[in-house]
């Protein structure tokens, strides 16, 4: 297969693990998290080293990057997930940006200079079966009592608390998961580029992440799909235009969420008061054309 | 040593303020956090800085126009971006301020290049001393500048028609406009005034550090949201205090702590600040409606 193909499908494969592990914490749980970049270079960085400078063996070393990425989750997660909408948002994000702002000062990371000479372990065969693994066991965390939990969580947290779901529990479970896999896509990312820099994993990229999520419909499996392939295609088919590519990509964002801001796949969130609504703004659709 | 730290801690933190303003007046009215404020602060520099290269006016005149230009064009983001997805959820509104923000961030990068420019300096330097500290002319003016916007975005706010129907509609919207305030008008206002006041910190902070790029709105913006959650979101008072102790703690942090991790500082406090008193310094506590 040709290389430039290759890396385009394993970037897509990458991607696929991140914007879906998103997807469980944004889309099912409703947890606004800007900070998934983070998650992924923690299981970058840490996978990386332990290839790098203990010797390990690929899996063992993608599985610790995963395991150090969700132990952050959870830490993070318990005081955050505290808070609710935009503040998590920014509490996320922040935590991100100290992430980032860490790794580059650090000295085993290589700080400004980023960390190279990673083993090239990463390939087509390691990304096929990992993108599976995480569709496979999201899918049976979402088809379970924990998944009914956390929609419930989404649709009403104060409700879904008071028939007995311990949503501070829940939600940091769910944030550990999504932490997991995004430590996994640091891991398979960082051997397959074999350099990484902090600045690879910033706060845009924890948005674009959440755009893949988005695009493709929130709280949806397959969505999550097409959003991180999408998202992954189409700037490499505006390569051409280089100084626009990005432009372009605000304007689609722009005109996504005009035409149609539940994504691709998502249905149009499922609140009660939804066909209420949806009546009385037809009602009074009808008494303005008078 | 002290209170020389103080006095730039106060500068830099006016111009944090000046952007929180921006952020705060936006989110008490309709709940977005203006992604795009960023990049309004970013091009307020820009056209300051052109005006006074290419169009050799005087600083004053520059900043007015730049302050002008940049309420045309906040207003613009507002038309476009916002207002047709005020029925949306939440989330979309958020992606598509996103958006917008890519758009203009290479927007700029496609007018003026990424190089950084210079900016001109319209003051002679001119440096008071006393025995404890010593300020330039330069810095008094960025002072007296942003004390004056602020001074008169309060007496705006407070005394005038307008500002009474912005503060209705930031408490009900829905009653404001019963009581027959048009709530499209006070939200261009919002934005007009909340982007020239943006396009002003840009300006001052371009005269300081006499460079400006197309990447200069990032940190900036993402920390005047900071002093605007550090104050109370919605409260205006709120992100001028929030805006100062955010530029005094920063300062102190480079000074006492280390300069590489400057800008973790900001984010390392918003984090405690959210997780302690999410309502904010002034602000008051968000009840949450079963």
């Amino acid at each position: 297969m040709n290389v430039y193909y290759l890396q385009l499908l394993i970037l897509i494969g990458i991607n696929i693990i991140m914007a879906s592990s998103l997807n469980l914490v944004i889309g099912y749980t409703g947890q606004l998290s800007l900070g998934h970049a983070a998650f992924m270079s923690l299981g970058a960085y840490t996978s990386a080293l332990a290839t790098l400078r203990l010797g390990l063996p690929f899996g063992a070393a993608l599985l610790i990057g995963a395991v150090v990425a969700a132990l952050f989750g959870i830490v993070i997660g318990l005081p955050t997930l505290q808070l609710k909408g935009d503040y998590l948002a920014i509490a996320t994000l922040g935590f991100g940006e100290i992430v980032r702002i860490v790794f580059l000062n650090l000295d085993i990371t290589g700080g400004a200079v980023g960390l190279r000479g990673i083993p090239k372990e990463t390939d087509f065969l390691w990304v096929i079966c990992l993108v599976l693994i995480t569709g496979f066991a999201l899918n049976r965390i979402i088809h379970s009592r924990v998944g009914r939990a956390l929609l419930a969580i989404r649709e009403d947290e104060t409700a879904a608390e008071s028939m007995g779901i311990n949503s501070t529990y829940y939600k940091t479970l769910c944030f550990g998961v999504g932490a997991f896999f995004a430590g996994i896509g640091g891991g398979l990312f960082a051997h397959w580029f074999r350099y990484i820099h902090p600045n690879t994993f910033g706060f845009l990229n924890s948005i674009e992440y959440l755009c893949m999520v988005v695009l493709g419909g929130l709280g949806n499996m397959w969505g999550a799909v097409i959003g991180a392939g999408l998202l992954t295609i189409i700037p490499e088919l505006l390569r051409q235009i280089a100084d626009l590519r990005l432009l372009i990509y605000g304007i689609v964002l722009i005109i996504m969420m005009r035409v149609r801001p539940q994504g691709i796949l998502g249905q149009s969130q499922g609140k009660s008061t939804h066909t209420l609504s949806r009546y009385y703004k037809q009602i009074l659709g009808k008494i303005k054309n008078r | 040593m002290f209170v020389q730290q103080l006095i730039n801690g106060i500068i830099l933190g006016s111009t944090y303020a000046l952007i929180a303003l921006g952020y705060t007046m936006v989110y008490g009215i309709i709940e977005l956090i203006n992604f795009a404020h960023g990049e309004i602060y970013m091009f307020g520099a820009f056209t300051g800085m052109i005006l006074m290269t290419r169009f050799n006016l005087p600083f004053p005149a520059a900043l007015l126009l730049a302050m002008v230009t940049a309420a045309l064009m906040g207003v613009t983001v507002e038309y476009v971006a916002y207002r047709p997805l005020r029925r949306s959820p939440r989330l979309a509104a958020l992606i598509s301020a996103i958006g917008a923000s890519i758009f203009l961030q290479n927007l700029a990068l496609l007018l003026w290049g990424s190089r950084p420019q210079n900016f001109p300096s319209p003051f002679k330097i001119k440096v008071y001393q006393s025995s404890f500290f010593s300020i330039s002319q330069l810095e008094i003016i960025i002072l007296v500048i942003s004390f004056l916007l602020m001074v008169g975005l309060s007496f705006f706010i407070k005394n005038t028609r307008t500002g009474k129907a912005m503060r209705a509609t930031a408490q009900d919207r829905d009653t404001a406009s019963l009581m027959g305030i048009n709530i499209n008008r006070i939200i261009t206002i919002t934005f007009a005034i909340g982007s020239a006041l943006g396009a002003a910190a840009g300006v001052l902070v371009g005269i300081y550090f006499r460079t400006v790029n197309p990447m200069m709105g990032v940190m900036p913006g993402l920390k005047g949201f900071v002093a605007a959650v550090l104050g109370g979101i919605g409260s205006i008072p709120g992100a001028m205090l929030g805006g100062l102790l955010l530029g005094i703690a920063e300062v102190a942090g480079v000074a006492y702590i280390s300069s590489q991790y400057r800008d973790a500082i900001a984010f390392a406090i918003l984090i405690i600040v959210l997780l302690f008193k999410p309502s904010g310094l002034v602000g008051l506590p968000d009840q949450e409606k079963v």
